[in-house]
């Protein structure tokens, strides 16, 4: 009687260990794992914002570690952001890029100039073609890339200065550094 | 009569917001086919159960856009498929392609199936002989009568 029941039950263990090991290695499927960890930035050469008549270029931003921040004034949850930004920008780690994405010129400096500007850059994304080349899907989302070009983290939602403690801060001093800080 | 005039109404009404939603229209009938056929494989990823072409949001509008510009320029649809994953990684695409990451997805149910089917019969091998078996004890009883 037992004999028959066996075979089943080992089965059905060994489906339960599987599914386990897929459930709890999946990540959280809200919050989809970026494919460009590890790989180049896309290149990019936009229109600055904030000094017209120049380009904010990835060629140019090569050679220290920068975070590209992607935002819009039509995005709440960028205005909720803003200020952790203008906090992280004070700890003076890294420089802040901005990647004005899908928005109007003039409504994203009236946006700068009322909630204050945490940019040391802003490359003005119309079309929206970086963004796509990022794999940007929703704004807010934050990268790091290092002074190589290479994205090392990417940040979907809105940044806090606790996550950017958490998995922003670690990772700024895994590169070795070519000369003094 | 009237009621299924307005049923069959009623359900084109319903049906239009499909046609709202992606205008496109490629003159070329041959691209226009294949711009239909990846918009609806490629999944929008704010709305994750949707593909490009039937969500409403900019992104999928802005995806869409660019799958007719490469299938404009030419671009092959592995190519298209290529430029999406690259960017937004496998779960773009709704139908994973076959890979040895994938290998499981793919075969996974096929395996659990015929797993499933052996059993069955074995099973049912077994409960035809424990039947055989019954029959027997009662013919002999019968018999002894």
């Amino acid at each position: 009687m037992r004999n028959r029941f066996i075979i089943p039950l080992l089965a059905f263990a060994l489906l339960v260990v599987v599914l386990g090991v897929g459930i709890k290695r999946s990540p959280d499927k809200q919050v989809i794992q970026s494919v460009l960890i590890g790989k180049p930035a896309p290149q990019f050469t936009l229109p600055s914002l904030t000094e017209p008549g120049t380009n904010v270029s990835s060629q140019q931003l090569r050679g220290k570690p920068y975070v590209l921040n992607v935002w819009g004034t039509w995005c709440q949850a960028c205005q909720m952001e803003h200020p952790q930004l203008m906090k992280i920008r004070e700890l003076g780690q890294v420089p802040l890029i901005g990647l004005n994405w899908r928005d109007q010129d003039d409504l994203a400096l009236g946006w700068l100039a009322q909630l204050g500007n945490p940019y040391a850059h802003v490359a003005v994304d119309k079309q929206g073609r970086t963004a796509i080349d990022l794999g940007v899907y929703g704004a807010p989302e934050t990268f790091l890339i290092d002074a190589r070009g290479i994205i090392v983290h990417k940040h979907i939602g809105p940044l806090t200065v606790e996550i950017w403690k958490r998995d922003f801060e670690p990772l700024l001093g895994a590169r070795p550094q070519a000369g003094p800080t | 009569m009237m009621r299924k005039l307005a049923l069959l109404l009623l359900a084109m009404l319903l049906a239009l917001p499909a046609f709202a939603i992606d205008p496109t229209n490629i003159p070329d009938p041959k691209l226009q086919a294949r711009y239909q056929s990846l918009t609806h494989e490629l999944r929008c990823m704010q709305c994750l159960n949707q593909s490009i072409a039937d969500s409403p949001v900019e992104l999928a509008g802005e995806l869409r856009q660019e799958v007719r510009d490469m299938v404009v320029a030419g671009k092959s649809d592995e190519e298209i498929r290529d430029f999406m994953v690259a960017r937004y990684g496998e779960f773009i695409l709704f139908r994973p392609r076959f890979s040895a990451r994938n290998l499981w997805l793919w075969l996974g149910p096929g395996i659990l199936l015929l797993a499933g089917a052996v059993i069955a019969v074995r099973i049912i091998r077994q409960r035809a002989e424990l039947v055989d078996q019954d029959d027997q004890p009662l013919e002999e009883e019968a018999g002894r009568r």
